[in-house]
């Protein structure tokens, strides 16, 4: 009998939700009927998500990728020879040759989809844990430095440089500190951090253990969102084995390094995103944002000193320190380094995950990978940096995806997901869900965010209906004025971005529906 | 009964800081819900006031106060999903099933409820069917999930 073959069918909940399991199944029992014998992995999701679910096949040339295979697939396509890489409809090529993928700089996905996420020794095979080495080596204060030096800013959305927090936080001299990482991804469009979680979970451990060193902390918590079952399951299973390993606990890698994770699962509230509600929630508390300052790096989770990061950047800091701080620093531009893990969801032909250095285009990632809509309709909108981010109009495709040039544009990359919509899409009606969303999520703590919100849906409604239209929106305009102003965190701060960005691009479609119906459309 | 197994819950989080959440989410798994009578047991057992953890308990949307139906679906609302439809789910619930977001029907069957992202946004519209993710659902597929758990 020949050696078994090596067949590749992703765990990711993405390549799940439309049937990666069943594809499986029906993989093993074809092999089974055939007398073949395979060996099957569960790996994470390339990203390529438009093809899931994916099915590679280890062959002389490369793993060949299926896509998208449906379970009632898979007998034809074995016995047409999907286990030798055969020519078949399906057949998309050597998985990493795809242009779609090649053109693309994985850094902090460079493993994804390749490994098996739960397999230590896969890890250790693709670079794995060399960047926790590299900073056991050296001083915590060299691993501070490094990480400033590479550029690296949050990359939950706010930007903030991860060196100048840590340095903080390494500054403090108290006994007890944390490491947090903010895994409670609820912007729509976003995916990323799930997919880092579910496909590479140890690159997450070895950042904040890294992070654990650098600052000084003995204590970590992974926040993941509820709505997230697969990422919490995978995190656990995977740091049980990092114990097992000595990557965790006492004495980790036999250095003097002590570290203990857990996972905190959160509650069904987005307002946790926020760093401050998010320590309030892993106290055991309502999720209400805390007034900055004190903040967090000094005067954190039950009052200690705490790096709160994204997964994001945390799962960053491996590279960063494993190839150095020149390396990661020489990609993007201006004041944006490294590269964006990039998330093209909505109404999108290709959607999935595009990393790449900061400076490409909205244009690029919408018109180019994205391939315009999957309904096949004009792009019209897309939304950039989730429910909190900006509606840009296609004159807009032209901007580099740059903290700052975005900024400037009355935007922002935030956590670099986007959502296109395509020409069938009433503006105006997704500026009532903003407020309405923020109305749904707000925590309550301050009036503008709470009450404003609800204000916001009100004199929304009135400009839909007609009703003193002019007066209406100097009204809302107002109205958010006073939010941005008055509210302590993003969420009533920004929730006027995409409500303000909607009517300065797309005026038309705030007039009203009967009025517009009657000059067909162009008042 | 069920309210010694709520204290015994929460002795065995009695070593982690900040153990109500964790706690609230055991005791849900358990009895499906939180029931109201959990709420005095939780303070006491805790140390702290019935209004502390009624406030925590009633801040996260996660926590019911009655179990939900054998079949929980839940669906997408955010804005991914709404660029491909999700609206028109939402609506065909209403209209097909007469449910509204949020109501168990009067069998027990189904609950339906909306979600804010469940972070499949390149495969919406999605839903999640008893903790498990879906995507790329229509009318189609949607009916023969809520025919599904009618029959159960």
């Amino acid at each position: 009998m020949s050696a078994p073959v090596t067949v590749y069918v992703p765990s990711d909940s993405a390549a799940r939700s439309v049937g990666a399991d069943e594809v499986a199944d029906a993989l093993a029992s074809a092999a089974a009927r055939q007398g073949r014998s395979i060996r099957l992995v569960r790996n994470g999701s390339r990203g390529l998500l438009w093809l899931e679910p994916l099915v590679e096949v280890e062959t002389e040339d490369g793993r060949i990728g299926y896509g998208p295979v449906a379970a009632s697939d898979v007998d034809g396509l074995v016995s047409g020879g999907l286990f030798d890489g055969a020519e078949l409809p399906q057949r998309l090529g050597v998985v990493d040759e795809l242009p779609w993928l090649a053109a693309q700089n994985r850094v902090t996905f460079a493993r994804m989809g390749v490994t098996d996420p739960l397999s230590p020794d896969d890890y250790l095979r693709h670079g794995g844990m060399v960047g926790l080495v590299r900073a056991l080596e050296r001083s915590p204060e060299d691993v501070v430095a490094e990480v400033t030096d590479s550029g690296l800013r949050g990359r939950g959305g706010a930007g903030f440089p991860a060196g100048i927090k840590w340095k903080t936080v390494h500054d403090c001299v108290d006994a007890l500190k944390f490491v947090c990482c903010n895994a409670d991804e609820g912007d729509s469009g976003t995916f990323a951090d799930r997919m880092l979680m579910e496909g590479d979970p140890f690159l997450l451990i070895e950042g904040m253990t890294i992070a654990a060193y650098a600052v000084g902390a003995t204590e970590g918590y992974v926040y993941i969102r509820s709505e997230y079952p697969e990422a919490v399951a995978t995190m656990r299973a995977a740091i049980e084995i990092a114990y097992g390993r000595g990557w965790l606990g006492d004495n980790v890698l036999g250095s003097s390094l002590n570290f203990d994770l857990q996972v905190r699962v959160g509650g069904g509230a987005y307002i946790c995103g926020e760093e401050t509600s998010m320590l309030e929630s892993l106290e055991g508390k309502r999720g209400m944002v805390r007034a900055k300052p004190p903040i967090p790096a000094i005067n954190g989770l039950f009052g200690k000193p705490t790096v709160v990061n994204n997964v994001l950047t945390l799962a960053t800091v491996p590279t960063v320190l494993a190839h150095g701080a020149q390396a990661y620093q020489q990609l993007g531009v201006e004041r944006s380094r490294g590269t964006q893990v990039f998330q093209l969801g909505g109404n999108i032909k290709h959607g999935g995950i595009v990393e790449t250095a900061f400076g490409i285009t909205l244009g690029a990632l919408v018109d180019g990978y994205g391939g315009g809509t999957r309904s096949g309709r004009p792009v019209r909108a897309v939304q950039v940096g989730g429910p909190l981010g900006a509606y840009l109009p296609r004159a807009k495709f032209d901007l580099p995806m740059d903290y700052e040039a975005f900024v400037a544009a009355g935007a922002m990359v935030g956590h670099g997901g986007i959502v296109v919509f395509d020409e069938t899409v009433d503006m105006a009606a997704q500026a009532r869900f903003a407020m309405e969303f923020c109305a749904a999520e707000s925590c309550g703590k301050c009036t503008p965010c709470r009450v404003g919100a609800v204000r916001g849906v009100e004199v929304i409604d009135r400009i839909r209906a007609g009703e003193h239209r002019d007066e209406n929106l100097a009204l809302l305009e107002d109205l958010c004025d006073v939010m941005t102003e008055g509210s302590l965190c993003a969420m009533g701060g920004l929730t006027p971005m995409p409500v303000r960005s909607a009517i300065t691009h797309f005026a038309d479609d705030f007039y009203a529906r009967h009025a517009s119906a009657k000059t067909e459309g162009k008042p | 009964m069920s309210m010694t197994l709520v204290r015994e819950i929460a002795a065995s989080h009695r070593g982690q800081r900040g153990a109500l959440l964790p706690i609230l989410h055991a005791v849900q798994e358990a009895l499906g819900c939180v029931p109201p009578e959990a709420i005095p047991v939780l303070a006491d057992e805790l140390n702290l006031s019935r209004a502390d953890v009624h406030g925590v308990v009633s801040f996260y949307h996660d926590f019911r106060s009655a179990p939900a139906g054998r079949t929980t679906v839940r669906i997408c609302r955010g804005e991914a999903c709404q660029a491909v439809g999700a609206e028109r789910l939402v609506s065909q619930l209403q209209d097909r099933c007469g449910m509204s977001l949020g109501e168990t029907s009067r069998d027990g069957s189904l609950t339906v409820e909306q979600v804010f992202c469940l972070g499949n946004c390149a495969l919406g519209p999605a839903a999640q069917v008893n903790g498990r993710l879906r995507g790329r659902l229509d009318e189609a597929r949607l009916s023969a999930i809520v025919d599904e758990a009618v029959v159960q």
